[in-house]
């Protein structure tokens, strides 16, 4: 087979880190390669040198055996390379084919204050591609109406418009239902059947060895091997990203369930337009229990979670945390009360990025003694403190007193871990806990969890990693459209199952519920 | 199980991480100021000027002789009040622009209570109860002016740098109005908008006799350290730094983020409100319209050139006031024109915004770190 894209030798050098160490990959005419490997082992600077945003220090990149000089992504749409990234370049108010063209507009009557855009044109040639991809996108559609898996196709056909031969899908799951995951693998292998070739990036083991052709693993800036999906399972995958044995199962005993810890009734919350966002949801959670909520994002879990934390103000309903009414609460009076959080966007809620270490550490309980006293901060209390959980909670950082900043994604979720649950809490509240992080943070993340369990503490898990849900959870409840569709002991359930009901579909046995009024936007 | 690094006991290690980040710090605002001097070099060449004698001549009426240095630290102290507040507003991730107007507040509260408490209350002050009044009561109503817009950033988002720029006007002309009538100064013989002289009691006396400089300049080193201890060393610091760095966190951390916003306006506004106070209760001795007219703005110049740090606007502020202070003696010696300082100030000012331009020409590598000038607006 004809290799399309190779790069040789790259090495790149970042301050302080080797990012690529002589790295040697190849892409085979219709194949899809894997990339995998840890956040930080060096795939997204490879994908990054490839599509021409990085130069490399050294190294050759050739495409079907020319050697080309990348300095753009321009110069890489114009060797055929495409990149749909992780986080979606689209503009919600445009159409499919105004999104398309954007960049590359086709024009007719350009001697006309610059022209007028031919709608027509690109639309017959969207029509097209997706037929002949089956990809099935409308280019009138209006983009932000789109669900997100057929915004994920909008963004491939946007590469293949620009003739790309070669797609480069960063992380292309991590926002979609396992369904439309199924339908992406689907559109995939008609890609490559046409002759598009595909680097896939991920970090979800299982997918690897479902869809690809060859994987390419990478650790610490070097690639450590390549081989093939029969040759390798799970098991040997994650040893090769970590470098040692990884537990994949959490190892947990049957959960001793407590007195609820929290109850939440009838809880009602609006956004920012008076839409109601999350209608009518009630639940407990007891302790020594796990809850998980799986939903595919943006189903009213990260607006359920800011009420619980008290970050959102709610529309009704009621909330009791340890037996009081906690309504309404600031978040300061929860923290006290006994409730750890997790939140979902570590860098934006969970921590001060410029801030040192141990001073993020203390984030939550910089006012209480030993650290604040009457209003004086405690440099010795708060540096002990800072010592004591890099070393209990594993951080790797050359010192307390680096900037947050300067610490790897899961050292940093290592950081608000080891401050959340270094308290005496009652409640942990903890949304994507393990999202963007290498498995070796996610095995330990994953064990203090269940460890905060077996101590009496109850546990509200926001994922949307069904493995994650199902492999942590005691019960799990089900997110659709602002609702709780359904809730079932873990035990009794099939991935399948609960991947149909994050889709809409109506769980057998559970009544669905519906709107007490029709609102726009929930049950529409 | 320890090794000997690890041994080094804290202070050791906060010292030598301070003297490290002092360093860095320097860095750009230093080479800015550099490059600013040798731009404004070839500025006076091109004009026709000596740029080493100009540049003598700056130095020499700056610090050449006692009193060189004297009225060097008379014109330092407002801007170290002022550049303090624009500083202290920074670090809470506010663009005070207000301080002008704040300033202006706090003189005209100083002058009133210099001139006019003793009669109200009959009674002839010590000095050691009249000066702490008068400057109180001048720190608290810049206090109070500034307290205003963080109010309204706070609780109805509407964005700081508007509502200083109209609480500045507002504040410039309801001193005129005051200054040309209720406390205009009643001798016949004078014609221009000014107050009365104040009291012997409430002004604050020199440093040494025969010199100009006075006690507010040691004042404004004192509060410049206090500042520094409120932001790093207090719980109250650490809430305001990190709604300054990040809001969002903030309120994750329980912060009353709302308060903390006016509470931080209310302590940028007071210090500006220093600024105006120690003019009157130190040196003018009475308010006179028009007296403080850019020292808010350079304010401004001298905090980010102070990287926000107070001992950083200590030293800007120090250098401003060398350079206002030497242009006189710069124009005697060359005749090139005084205005040359504010193109320099303005190039200064340039570089350290524009601080690409000065890591470009000296191949300096960005760093993560930057001064948050403010938030979006609205936000």
């Amino acid at each position: 087979m004809t290799i399309v894209l190779e790069a040789k030798n790259i090495t790149k050098q970042f301050p302080g880190v080797l990012a690529n160490d002589q790295v040697d990959f190849d892409l085979r005419q219709g194949e899809i390669h894997a990339m995998l490997g840890e956040n930080g082992a060096g795939k997204t600077t490879l994908m990054n040198i490839i599509y021409g945003l990085y130069k490399p220090d050294s190294g050759q990149v050739s495409v079907r055996g020319e050697p080309i000089e990348i300095h753009s992504p321009k110069d890489s749409i114009q060797a055929g390379i495409g990149m749909v990234h992780q986080h979606f370049m689209l503009i919600p108010v445009f159409s499919v084919a105004e999104n398309i063209m954007l960049g590359d507009e086709t024009v007719r009557y350009r001697w006309a204050l610059g022209g007028k855009l031919d709608q027509k044109t690109v639309a017959k040639r969207v029509r097209e591609l997706s037929h002949q991809y089956s990809l099935d996108v409308d280019p009138t559609a209006l983009v932000g109406q789109l669900p997100v898996g057929i915004q994920q196709r909008v963004e491939i056909v946007k590469t293949l418009y620009r003739n790309a031969q070669i797609l480069i899908l960063d992380e292309p799951t991590a926002v979609l239902t396992p369904q439309e995951a199924e339908d992406l693998f689907r559109i995939m292998h008609e890609l490559t059947e046409k002759g598009v070739s595909i680097i896939f990036i991920t970090h979800k083991l299982k997918e690897v060895l479902a869809i690809a052709d060859r994987i390419t693993v990478m650790r610490a800036g070097k690639v450590v091997g390549t081989v093939k999906p029969k040759e390798t399972n799970e098991h040997k995958l994650a040893a090769m990203m970590v470098g040692r044995e990884v537990i994949l199962q959490v190892e947990k005993k049957a959960a001793k369930p407590q007195e609820a810890a929290l109850k939440v009734d009838g809880l009602k919350i609006r956004d920012f337009r008076g839409l109601e966002v999350v209608g009518d949801i009630s639940f407990e959670i007891r302790g020594g229990e796990i809850l998980g909520i799986a939903g595919v994002q943006g189903n009213g879990q990260t607006e359920l979670i800011e009420a619980l934390t008290g970050l959102r103000s709610v529309a009704g309903g009621k909330m009791l945390f340890a037996g009081k009414d906690v309504t309404g609460c600031s978040p300061r009076t929860l923290t006290e009360t006994g409730m750890a959080h997790i939140p979902e966007d570590r860098q934006r809620h969970g921590l001060v990025l410029p801030y040192a270490v141990a001073d993020n550490m203390v984030l939550n309980t910089y006012y209480l003694p030993p650290f604040g006293v009457r209003g004086i901060l405690q440099p010795k209390a708060i540096d002990a403190n800072a010592r004591k959980l890099v070393q209990d909670f594993d951080v790797r950082t050359p010192s307390p007193y680096v900037p947050t900043s300067k610490l790897s994604g899961g050292n940093q979720q290592k950081v608000i871990v080891a401050r959340e649950l270094s308290r005496a809490v009652k409640l942990l509240i903890a949304n994507q806990p393990t999202r963007g992080l290498d498995v070796g943070s996610i095995e330990y993340i994953h064990k203090e969890i269940v460890l905060m369990r077996d101590l009496g503490v109850a546990v509200l898990l926001v994922s949307a990693e069904l493995d994650e849900i199902t492999a942590l959870s005691d019960r799990i409840a089900v997110m659709y459209r602002g609702q709780i569709v359904a809730t079932v002991e873990a035990k009794k359930v099939t991935r399948e199952q609960l991947g149909l009901w994050m889709a809409g579909g109506h769980p057998e046995g559970v009544p669905s519920r519906r709107c007490p009024e029709p609102v726009e936007g929930c049950c529409a | 199980m320890q090794n000997s690094e690890e041994r080094t006991s804290p202070q050791t290690k906060s010292i030598l991480r301070f003297m490290r980040l002092t360093l860095n710090a320097l860095g750009v605002p230093l080479l800015a100021v550099l490059t600013a001097m040798l731009v404004g070099g070839v500025v006076i060449a091109l004009a026709g000027g000596d740029p080493f004698r100009a540049y003598l001549g700056l130095f020499q009426g700056a610090f050449g002789s006692p009193k060189a240095l004297s009225e060097t630290a008379v014109w330092a102290s407002p801007y170290i009040f002022a550049g303090l507040a624009v500083a202290f507003a920074f670090k809470g991730g506010l663009f005070n622009i207000g301080a002008e107007g704040q300033l202006a507040f706090g003189a005209v509260m100083a002058a009133l209570i210099g001139y006019a408490l003793p009669g109200w209350l009959h009674i002839d002050l010590p000095a050691f109860i009249h000066i702490p009044l008068a400057i109180g009561f001048g720190a608290l109503a810049g206090a109070l002016w500034a307290a205003i817009p963080g109010a309204l950033k706070a609780y109805t988002g509407g964005h700081e740098v508007i509502n200083t720029i109209m609480m500045n006007y507002i504040a410039l002309n309801l001193t005129s109005f005051l200054l040309n009538g209720p406390m205009r100064d009643p001798n016949p013989l004078n014609v221009v908008a000014r107050t009365p002289l104040i009291a012997e009691s409430a002004r604050i006396p020199p440093l040494f006799e025969g010199f100009r400089v006075h006690w507010g300049f040691v004042l404004a080193l004192l509060v410049a350290g206090l500042v520094w201890w409120l932001l790093w060393k207090t719980t109250l610091g650490f809430e305001i730094r990190t709604v300054g760095a990040n809001p969002d966190a903030a309120k994750y951390a329980g912060i009353n983020v709302k308060r903390t916003i006016v509470l931080t306006m209310a302590i940028s506004g007071l210090l500006a409100g220093l600024a105006g106070t120690i003019e009157v209760t130190a040196l003018n001795h009475r308010h006179e319209l028009g007296f403080s007219i850019g020292y808010g703005f350079d304010a401004i110049a001298i905090a980010l050139l102070g990287k926000t740090h107070p001992l950083g606007v200590v030293l800007a502020a120090l250098l401003f006031a060398a350079m206002r202070n030497g242009a006189t003696r710069m124009q005697f010696l060359t005749q090139i024109p005084v205005d040359i300082i504010s193109v320099i100030q303005a190039l200064i000012l340039l570089f350290v915004a524009a601080d690409a331009i000065i890591r470009y020409i000296y191949r300096i590598r960005a760093r993560d770190e930057r001064v948050v000038l403010t938030r979006g607006w609205g936000g």
